[in-house]
């Protein structure tokens, strides 16, 4: 396997060839591996220090990235908003430009703006990760999608994957939708139409108001979770509706096929977008994209960090 | 007494129909009869191959001051505007305090007597401190001088107070005009919302939310029969309407910005803050409605919408960062570039029109004119001039501009207020 890495920052998968993103999964491969082990640490990253700087809350991503940069030897420190000097008011360039004076070698940024981590990219010499910005990217959740799809089937190359919930305020979904579509997939998203709005389908997607109709033909659900009382409600009109119109219940899960796999990037919400006994069935690959989160990020990481100095 | 004569320029005064290469004389101030000026040791002043125009109006700037000096004041606006070609310039009212009374118009004025390089006309509130909630003392505002009312920056949601202030307006004299925003439509939305916004997830800004205002000034322009200026026009919707009810006979109009015909919302994908503005850059299709709009006369009248602002507040995240751009020392060019030269939309004449006759009718202002008599605002421009933007070498107290490196052709060489020449190139 040859070196074709040659970038310090992880903003999203839209600016990713395919070859790219093939090069991180085979590196994940690799250190998937490592964590079967008995001792699962390698010193890839040792000497090297990763700032975990979580502007908008987050416990999955986080510890996720803490625990891949130890396995890799790094050392780690976390800010979340609350404990950092934003809340002093200090800007967001000043804050990461503080935290590279203390020679923060790779920023894992979750940031509430779309486009903060690319802002932060080009004023700094660190790696920049995107650890999921506004409603724009979160590479690293994209990959671990596409890793487990891969793992589970072989491959992404013509493979029909749905996509169901708030596109559009999710990161998650333009991740899937930039990467899966590079690999050449099949991408339906299915939604209310007031959050899943036309205009996607320049993303060279198809938009569907029906998952009855596009269920039978899925290789893939991934479902997104969907939150009412947070976003603005004239979105719809409640969550009893969404799941009456969109959820995954035991009865729509009938119309899957039988190696049809189900995702969800978490927190799930049971009895709303997914029912209890269709997220722990057997088709459910939940977790399994919880263990190559960890594998995925380890990649992006050791990537990453490597080409930064 | 003082003279001069500017010799050999072609003089374009659309005021006065004249298009013809002639020598323009000044003495002590205004524009005189040749006649007047031959006994005396004149100031030459060679406008060879150049265009003599009257002094160029910006009716829709913001000088910051008073309150936000660092991001610019009355003097470094001014300078900016000189430079820029522009003798008279036109400024906002949200600064802080708001214009929304005579105390602070009374200072704008004086804070310009004594500062500012070119003539400085103040707009008042339409409410009080812009809120949208109660009148400002519009008749008081009048009386201090403002030639126009705006709440700019912000518009009132309420159409009733609207109607109300359309109304007042029209007894005191005053034009009104428009940020045309809808503020349920456009919510937090920061860019043109469409293609661009859904790729990169950032909050959208709906055609929609400046139309449906433009809609509402339509039908009170016509029940209140005076009227309504649309400020900084961006959607292809608000060309159509403003034209179909133009044609009504409507006193209605609409102004441009550079920015709007000379970039689309594609600009916006690295998360650039100097592209945000407010309303935002939209799609081409909307960029060729504009176009269109300023070819068959629907809108009227070019202006800037210089928004200064530091660069430590536009080095922010991308929603978090405030909207505008300068364009003083930028528009010009632009326009000439775009207009004359590239798209052969309108020629020299009927821009230098769009920049004096119009804005002058529109506000009822002394200006925009070569009749002997009048101030002696000139400005010089050579409109085959090709010259490189440069943002370090901007008059403005800021440099907020994404047009840095941009190649134009066509500038303003010397700009003369009241007979004095205030910037040459």
């Amino acid at each position: 396997m040859s070196t074709n890495w040659n970038r310090k920052d992880l903003i999203g998968l839209r600016e990713l060839s395919p070859e790219e993103i093939n090069f991180i999964l085979e590196t994940a491969d690799a250190f998937k591996q490592v964590g079967t082990r008995e001792i699962k640490k390698v010193p890839a990253l040792r000497g090297k220090t990763m700032v975990n700087f979580f502007v908008e809350p987050s416990t999955r991503t986080r510890t996720s990235f803490e625990l891949a940069a130890h396995r890799l030897s790094a050392d780690v420190i976390n800010i979340s908003a609350t404990t950092s000097s934003l809340t002093k008011g200090e800007t967001l360039k000043d804050t990461a430009r503080n935290l590279e004076a203390l020679h923060a070698d790779i920023l894992v940024l979750r940031h509430s703006s779309a486009g903060a981590p690319q802002f932060l990219a080009q004023r700094l010499k660190s790696s920049v990760i995107n650890a999921g910005d506004g409603a724009h990217e979160h590479p690293t959740q994209g990959l671990l999608d596409i890793y487990t799809i891969r793992e589970r089937r072989g491959k992404i190359d013509k493979l029909h994957i749905v996509i169901v919930g708030d596109i559009l305020f999710s990161r998650v979904a333009r991740s899937n939708i930039f990467g899966l579509t590079k690999l050449g997939a099949r991408v339906t998203l299915v939604g209310p139409s007031t959050l899943v709005p036309r205009e996607f389908e320049k993303l060279g997607v198809t938009v569907s108001y029906k998952i009855d109709d596009v269920l039978p033909t899925a290789d893939v659900v991934n479902l997104l979770r969907i939150q009412h009382e947070r976003q603005r409600k004239e979105y719809f009109p409640g969550i009893g509706e969404y799941t009456t119109l969109f959820g995954l219940t035991k009865e729509r899960a009938k119309l899957l096929k039988p190696d049809c796999l189900v995702m969800h990037p978490g927190p799930i919400n049971r009895g709303v977008e997914i029912d209890s006994e269709v997220a722990d069935g057997l088709q459910s690959v939940i977790l399994d994209q919880v263990t190559n989160g960890l594998a995925v990020r380890m990649a992006v990481l050791y990537l990453c960090g490597g080409i930064a100095t | 007494m003082s003279a001069t004569l500017i010799r050999s320029g072609r003089v374009i005064d659309p005021a006065n129909k004249r298009d013809e290469v002639l020598d323009l004389a000044i003495v002590d101030g205004k524009i005189a009869e040749q006649s007047a000026i031959k006994s005396q040791k004149a100031e030459t002043v060679d406008a060879k191959g150049l265009i003599v125009a009257p002094g160029l109006i910006d009716m829709h700037v913001h000088l910051r001051e008073p309150g936000f000096s660092h991001k610019e004041t009355i003097e470094s606006g001014a300078r900016a505007a000189a430079a820029g070609g522009f003798t008279t310039i036109v400024c906002m009212p949200n600064t802080s305090p708001a214009a929304d009374n005579p105390a602070t118009i009374a200072w704008v004025n004086d804070r310009a007597a004594v500062t500012a390089c070119v003539n400085v006309l103040p707009t008042g509130a339409i409410s009080k401190n812009i809120a949208g909630e109660e009148l400002a003392p519009i008749g008081s505002l009048g009386r201090a001088g403002v030639v126009a009312i705006t709440d700019d920056g912000h518009c009132v949601q309420n159409h009733e107070l609207m109607r109300r202030a359309v109304e007042y307006a029209r007894m005191v004299g005053l034009p009104v005009l428009d940020h045309c925003q809808d503020y349920n439509l456009v919510g937090n939305g920061v860019v043109n919302e469409g293609y661009w916004s859904t790729l990169l997830g950032l909050p959208g800004w709906p055609a929609a939310g400046e139309e449906a205002i433009v809609m509402r000034n339509i039908l009170l322009a016509e029940l209140c029969d005076h009227r309504i200026h649309c400020q900084h026009i961006s959607a292809a919707g608000s060309v159509h309407l403003i034209r179909e009810a133009r044609a009504r006979g409507v006193k209605i109009s609409g102004e441009v910005c550079p920015h709007h015909i000379a970039l689309t919302d594609e600009a916006i994908q690295n998360f650039d803050t100097n592209y945000k503005m407010n309303p935002p850059l939209r799609s081409k299709e909307d960029v060729d409605a504009i176009l269109e709009g300023i070819t068959d006369g629907t809108l009227s009248i070019l202006c800037s919408d210089h928004a200064p602002h530091a660069e430590f507040e536009k080095e922010v995240e991308f929603d978090q960062a405030p909207f505008g751009i300068v364009g003083l020392e930028t528009e010009l060019g632009i326009f000439i570039d775009q207009l004359v030269h590239k798209h052969r939309k309108i020629d020299i004449v009927r821009l230098i029109e769009m920049y004096t006759v119009e804005p002058a009718k529109l506000l009822k202002l002394d200006a925009g004119t070569l009749l002997v008599g009048a101030p002696a605002d000139v400005t010089l421009i050579d409109p085959d001039l090709e010259w490189t933007v440069k943002i370090d070498k901007f008059e403005s107290a800021s440099r907020n501009s994404p047009f840095d490196g941009w190649k134009l052709k066509g500038r303003a060489v010397r700009t003369i207020v009241g007979g004095k020449t205030v910037w040459r190139l």
